[in-house]
């Protein structure tokens, strides 16, 4: 409840959410580094294909990391919506469907 | 369904509904969103280590069927988050009630179930091995 003061205070709450949106979206970005060392350890097996998909997984964590990034680093609120979360989300999917590949391949 | 994918896609689009919200509701969806997306990414490694360093199972091809259910369960909580995220934005800017979700309470329990049949197997594991 605001209290009977009229003096407005420090405005700690508009500063803090940008910013902890931003750590958020950096997270997100160390995450998405994760999963790509871990896919590309998997994938390089030294023959053709294997250099082949590990490749592929490169260039979808060189496609989504900027877009984490901008992002991330942006100063003030971002405007509502933008491209860069279902961009984000779907280079996760895509990596979980070249995670699959990889897994299959290793079959035979 | 390609209409939602490509309402995702399509800030305006969001944008032109309803009223826009303090900014702050919308940040918190979208840190929720990412909460969600790292969510996904931690099943995704995980269903990446388990493919390079279980050792096999003596079960056969146990331990890429594991894999896979984890590489499979992570893309579908990333896909879904971002369609959770953009009904919840509209939610807000038409001053609606948040759409409901059956789908945190169906992943816990898979989750849940994963580890307890895992418990199951190192438990025999111990005991049968001796």
């Amino acid at each position: 409840m605001s209290g009977p003061s009229a003096a407005p205070r420090p405005a700690r709450d508009p500063g803090l959410q940008p910013e902890r949106t931003r750590l958020a979206w950096r997270r997100t970005a160390l995450a998405l580094t994760v999963v790509t060392v871990l896919a590309v350890r998997l994938a390089f097996t030294g023959d053709l294909g294997g250099v082949l998909l590990a490749g592929v997984t490169l260039v979808v964590w060189g496609a989504v990391l900027p877009v984490c990034w901008r992002r991330g680093t942006g100063t003030g609120p971002a405007p509502t919506g933008g491209r860069s979360l279902p961009l984000a989300a779907l280079g996760a999917a895509a990596l979980a469907v070249l995670g699959v590949a990889l897994v299959l391949r290793g079959l035979w | 369904m390609w209409e939602s994918i490509r309402r995702w896609f399509d800030p305006r689009e969001l944008r032109s509904v309803g009223s826009t919200p303090d900014y702050r509701f919308s940040l918190a969806n979208e840190r929720t969103f990412l909460a969600w997306l790292r969510t996904g990414l931690a099943l995704v490694a995980g269903g990446l280590a388990a493919a390079q360093f279980l050792p096999p199972l003596p079960l056969r091809h146990l331990r890429e069927a594991i894999a896979i259910a984890l590489l499979l369960l992570g893309g579908a909580v990333a896909v879904r988050a971002v369609d959770h995220w953009a009904r919840t934005e509209r939610a807000i800017r038409l001053g609606e009630e948040l759409p409901a979700s059956r789908f945190p309470a169906v992943l816990a329990l898979t989750v849940g179930l994963g580890a307890l049949l895992l418990v199951v197997a190192v438990l025999l594991r111990a005991l049968g091995g001796r």
